[in-house]
């Protein structure tokens, strides 16, 4: 039996059961070692890159926290240039570095045009930092900065619509994946490097310390996030949002509350007292972005 | 400990001198009469710890953080948690 080299080592720094190191590992095995990385302040370079070592045996280039758009940018231009036409680049970046702090880098990957896979890690908040929030965390989320209380339901804003607002740069491809489905995720990773122009990928990776689990539900969480509906796995080729592919379809969808209940970071929402109306607000958010993507709903 | 200039790193996987393992408080064992080598576990290990052999997937202890990720999603229960004793 023939065993391909991992291309992300172990004995990086990673929380026990954290998705990030998953979602790495199925993108690289997927790209292959022809592979140029750039990566920007977050979970992902914390955890992997502690000087003197480094998990990767891809090269890598670490950048500040804006600009993992624009370094790879640069290495695409040069690699053009050498005529290495072959080699992929994939910029990866966490969410703060995407929905927050590297917007105006990406936005402007996007518009160049370069070839690049740009690759969101979304744990939906800063937390190697110590799970501040950002605009990626979905309402009614307790953060450190975004705290439950007798006053407070939590995080009082929506998510951030990272994919349409890449997708609106009119780019070849747009697309969500995550761990819960390998097959959809590397078949996303394949259509994206295949393009010629700038992709972009969300993946969603759930946090055991951040969302407040235990490590072995991963997974399962991120399976749940699909089936509830919260995070719709979809692709898009172009920039006309009517042309959304969806990719995954539960037989049955079930309530958002079978999601929110696992994690300790919607605890408030059930205790004391239970937050029917916060609930309902964010199920009735889910049924609303179905019913957009044209997808029906029956139970 | 002398920086490199530009503190480029040339020690690709160099990680791995770093033994994880001892994070661990739970350890997976894995049960191959049970196992039906749909390597799932390989797969969804964050670690990468998990590699293919002949008789079944074999775990590396040494890096191997405990988190039941594979206990948890294998669909033969072919795998169980025990505590760790060292």
């Amino acid at each position: 039996m023939t065993e391909e080299k991992e291309l992300f080592a172990c004995g990086h720094r990673a929380c026990a059961g954290c998705s990030e190191p998953i979602a790495v590992r199925m993108i690289l095995e997927e790209a292959g070692p022809n592979t140029i990385g750039t990566i920007c302040t977050g979970c992902l370079e914390v955890v992997s890159t502690g000087w003197p070592e480094t998990a990767w045996e891809i090269p890598l280039i670490h950048a500040a926290f804006e600009n993992s758009a624009s370094v790879a940018s640069g290495v695409e231009v040069a690699l053009r240039q050498l005529g290495r036409d072959d080699t992929h680049v994939i910029a990866f970046a966490g969410d703060g570095g995407t929905f927050d702090i590297g917007l105006q880098a990406l936005s402007g990957m996007l518009e160049r045009g370069h070839k690049i896979l740009y690759v969101c890690l979304d744990n939906e908040a800063y937390m190697n930092t110590g799970i501040q929030r950002c605009s990626s965390t979905p309402l009614g989320t307790s953060t450190t900065t975004s705290p439950a209380g007798t006053y407070s339901i939590g995080e009082d804003r929506q998510k951030k619509p990272i994919g349409a607002i890449c997708a609106a740069h009119c780019i070849p491809y747009t697309a969500t994946a995550t761990i819960a489905y390998p097959q959809d995720l590397k078949k996303k990773v394949r259509k994206a490097l295949a393009v010629n122009g700038p992709s972009f990928l969300h993946v969603l990776v759930p946090c055991p310390t951040g969302w407040r689990f235990s490590s072995e539900e991963t997974v399962e969480l991120a399976r749940l996030a699909v089936e509830t509906g919260i995070f719709v796995l979809w692709e898009l080729e172009g920039g006309n949002l009517q042309n959304i592919k969806v990719t995954k379809k539960p037989k049955t969808w079930r309530p958002v509350e079978d999601y929110l209940k696992q994690q300790g970071r919607y605890k408030h929402l059930f205790k004391p007292k239970k937050r029917q109306d916060v609930i309902e607000k964010i199920q009735q958010d889910v049924d609303q972005k179905l019913i957009e993507l044209g997808i029906t709903k029956e139970t | 400990m002398k920086i490199t200039i530009g503190a480029i790193n040339d020690k690709p996987g160099s990680s791995k001198n770093y033994k994880t393992g001892s994070w661990r408080t739970l350890k997976p064992v894995i049960n191959l009469e049970k196992c039906k080598k749909c390597w799932l576990c390989k797969q969804l290990c964050p670690e990468g710890c998990i590699t293919k052999k002949e008789e079944g997937p074999q775990i590396n202890y040494d890096y191997c953080k405990g988190c039941g990720i594979c206990a948890h999603e294998c669909t033969f229960d072919a795998i169980i948690m025990e505590l760790e004793e060292r």
